[in-house]
């Protein structure tokens, strides 16, 4: 058993980054993922982390800034949410294909404009084809996990990786979360080695590839990226082996038997578990269905769940311009056309900017799927709720 | 800080005995016939070579990067590092920090020099703040601006660095304005004035003084640059065996003058034996040949005033600062020892 610490859950980000003691950090302050970088310079300047912390001018250089510091071998870090991340847009799908391992910490926040500091998925989703690995913290303990896990998640996938949690909702919320000690830590994650380093080799990295290879460069970063799945199963076995808390690409809250499934990312899962339980009191079989991993996909396990549903109402804390759903919608979607016969599905987009959500638009949306058709069939329309009408 | 470094360069023999293997940049590139971005690479690679310590190149996008590394080739015969077009000063930083948390941890014990070429594009304009950045904060790094005064690998686009009406693809000469409306930015003395350690300008029309300066720069753990100017054939217009002449000329006329700054203290390095007029440099360029019609001699006198002024003002500086620089360097606080 760990031990058990209250804190702001970008405190336990920085605390997570400290345990970890990263080679580089290279960082820019954004709302609300500020503190996770101010806390950590404090554990560089109380000399309690070996890191080089490189305070740099922007997201984009700190992204470039990692992005080299990989390229020589480091085990490196930074935190960013928002513009920071829409800043970095460019340099992420450079570090991607460069296999470059990076954990970056994410409190997700809505992007600009309006300018809104608040909490959502759109930062996030909009560089979802970036070729990093995302993943979703529900709570300040997942959050502080899923950190921990994310350096053998990035080393052995050779991938980068972003880590996030909802930005205030989460990032600013006390919570108590079992943590372990920094040698555990160091023990779980193991010694960096580098699979590439500038300083043991005359390498040429970031080559100009044409029309006659640029394409198998994609296939072959297309395909490792397919595995990525196993190894974040594999990794949270480990990890769930050393604290008890086990983890897979999703998480089911009462499924098994349930006729109309939620599927939901981030803090919202909280909320929607205490519907659950109220509306299984009352006999209603409900459940929900959690994704941890947003990218890549994980496909199969999320059929492995849905395809006994009768309804699936898909929560979107994020949209697109004229898609077919929200981020989540569209994914979920395509993946049940394998099904022979698809179960009623709606999307509900909500909580864009960090409007509340309440366990009154949950029951609504679980009420929505109970009254839906049974049998084939489905409901491709976009719902918003929590919006004023 | 005093900078105790011996300059000693390799003799000229000796550098044209070394085999390809012992190259750090080497032929069969892309590079235009005539470029000056590749000789300037060679001159700088060479004259960094030491026993004391390896290098690590990054490069920005541009012409020198493009033409070097397309897969499955390489000209580098040294790690080299390409990320973007903006942000080569950042990635080194990157570099160089990993350098020394890897230092201090005791996982590498090979000792480095960091080297960034970049292009005026990626230097006055898209990477300027990631430059300032980088210098602000320290790093060591040589940042090498091989200047050929436009964009040319997207085809010869002006920037902040093309001079007053030179022509170029969005400035083009045409009826009513006569190209570049807007001056050259001076992006030494910015750089300079970032309280550096050591700023050179340099060409490689003067292989040995440029070659100086590489070492100067490198015997500094800090922030270095150099503005060294290069002839591009197809953007400046003329014929490729001219490139090194065209150089020369724009030292000649005191357009592109040899100096440094170190430590706040400018310097005059060469120079030329007589000063020719600016119309002796812009004569040999296609870029400037509307210029010397009719009609536009008002801007040949404005480009000459600027040389003149720019001249003037290096003379007082080097006056001003012969016996006291106007800054130290002063190195982070955290500078470890390597
Ligand atoms: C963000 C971004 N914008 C634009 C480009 C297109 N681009 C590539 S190289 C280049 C110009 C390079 O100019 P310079 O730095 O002067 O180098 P040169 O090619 O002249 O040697 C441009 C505009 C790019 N690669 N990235
Ligand atoms: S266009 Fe100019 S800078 Fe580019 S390779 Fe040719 S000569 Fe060199
Ligand atoms: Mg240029």
């Amino acid at each position: 058993m760990g031990k058990k610490i209250a804190m702001e859950t970008n405190q336990l980000a920085a605390f997570a980054m400290a345990q970890i003691d990263p080679d580089v950090v290279a960082a820019y302050p954004i709302t609300p993922s500020t503190e996770v970088v101010q806390e950590f310079s404090k554990y560089v300047a109380n000399g309690e982390v070996t890191t080089e912390f490189v305070p740099v001018e922007s997201e984009h250089s700190a992204i470039s800034a990692c992005l080299g510091a990989a390229t020589a071998g480091a085990r490196v870090m930074t935190a960013t949410a928002s513009q920071g991340l829409a800043l970095m847009n460019e340099i992420l799908h450079i570090a991607s294909s460069s296999r470059a391992p990076i954990s970056v910490v994410v409190a997700s926040r809505a992007l600009s404009g309006p300018i809104n500091i608040h909490g959502d998925h759109m930062d996030i989703s909009s560089i979802r084809d970036a070729g990093w690995i995302i993943m979703v913290a529900e709570d300040a303990q997942e959050a502080y996990d899923n950190i921990i896990q994310s350096i053998p998640i990035a080393e052995r996938a050779r991938f980068p990786i972003i880590t996030s949690y909802d930005g205030f909702i989460t990032s600013h919320a006390v919570e108590v979360a079992e943590v372990l000690e920094k040698e555990e830590v160091q023990k779980f994650i193991g010694p960096k080695k580098p699979d590439y380093s500038v300083f043991e080799d005359k390498l040429t990295i970031g080559v100009l590839a044409l029309q006659d290879s640029y394409i198998e460069f994609k296939r072959k970063q297309a395909e490792d990226y397919d595995k990525v799945v196993d190894i974040v199963k594999q990794v949270g076995k480990e990890y769930g082996d050393l604290t008890g808390r086990y983890y897979d690409t999703i998480e089911k809250y009462m499924t098994d038997d349930a006729e109309v499934i939620m599927v939901v990312m981030g803090s919202t899962a909280g909320t929607a578990k205490v519907v659950v339980d109220q509306m299984r009191a009352e006999g209603h079989k409900v459940g929900l269905l959690k994704i941890r991993l947003f990218r890549p996909v994980p496909k199969d396990d999320i059929i492995s769940v849905l395809r006994t549903a009768d309804a699936v109402m898909v929560m979107d804390r994020a949209f697109t311009y004229g898609g077919i759903g929200g981020p989540l919608f569209e994914e979920i979607s395509a993946a049940m056309n394998d099904l022979p016969c698809r179960p009623y599905m709606a999307n509900y987009i909500y909580g864009l900017g960090g409007r509340d959500i309440k366990p009154s638009h949950i029951r609504q949306v679980f009420e929505d799927g109970l009254k839906a058709v049974k049998g084939c069939g489905f409901d491709q329309q976009i719902k918003w709720i929590t919006v004023r009408e | 800080m005093a900078n105790n470094f011996n300059i000693t360069l390799p003799e000229v023999k000796e550098i044209a005995s070394r085999g390809v293997k012992d190259q750090p940049f080497i032929g069969g590139h892309r590079l235009c016939a005539g470029c000056n971005a590749g000789t300037i690479v060679r001159q700088v690679l060479t004259a960094a070579q030491s026993d004391e310590y390896q290098i690590v190149v990054v490069n920005a996008t541009g012409c020198l990067e493009v033409a070097t590394s397309i897969y499955p080739y390489t000209s580098w015969n040294v790690p080299w590092v390409h990320v973007a077009f903006e942000n080569a000063a950042a990635v080194a930083s990157g570099i160089e920090a990993a350098y020394r948390a890897l230092w201090r941890k005791g996982r590498l014990n090979k000792k480095f020099r960091f080297i960034v070429f970049g292009g005026d594009g990626g230097t006055y304009d898209i990477g300027f703040q990631a430059l300032s950045g980088a210098l602000e904060r320290g790093h060591q790094l040589l940042y090498v601006l091989y200047d050929n005064e436009a964009y040319m690998n997207t085809g010869i686009q002006r920037s902040s660095s093309t001079p007053l009406g030179a022509n170029t693809t969005t400035s083009p000469a045409g009826s009513v304005i006569p190209g570049k409306p807007q001056m050259k930015k001076r992006i030494v003395d910015i750089v300079a004035f970032h309280r550096i350690p050591y700023v050179a300008q340099a060409i490689p029309g003067q292989p040995f003084d440029l070659m100086k300066k590489v070492r100067k720069a490198l015997s500094y753990d800090g922030p270095t640059f150099m503005a060294i100017y290069s002839s591009c054939t197809r953007g400046h217009r003329f014929p490729p065996e001219k490139s090194v002449e065209v150089g020369k000329k724009a030292w000649e006329t005191y357009y592109w003058p040899l100096f440094e700054i170190e430590q706040g203290q400018w310097r005059i390095t060469m120079k030329p034996p007589k000063k020719l007029p600016i119309e002796e440099w812009l004569k040999m360029e296609g870029r400037f040949a509307h210029l010397l019609k009719p009609g536009n001699e008002h801007i040949v006198k404005m480009l000459q005033e600027a040389v003149d002024e720019y001249w003037d003002y290096l003379v007082r500086m080097e006056e001003m600062t012969k016996e006291k620089g106007l800054w130290t360097w002063v190195p982070p606080l955290t500078r470890q020892k390597i």
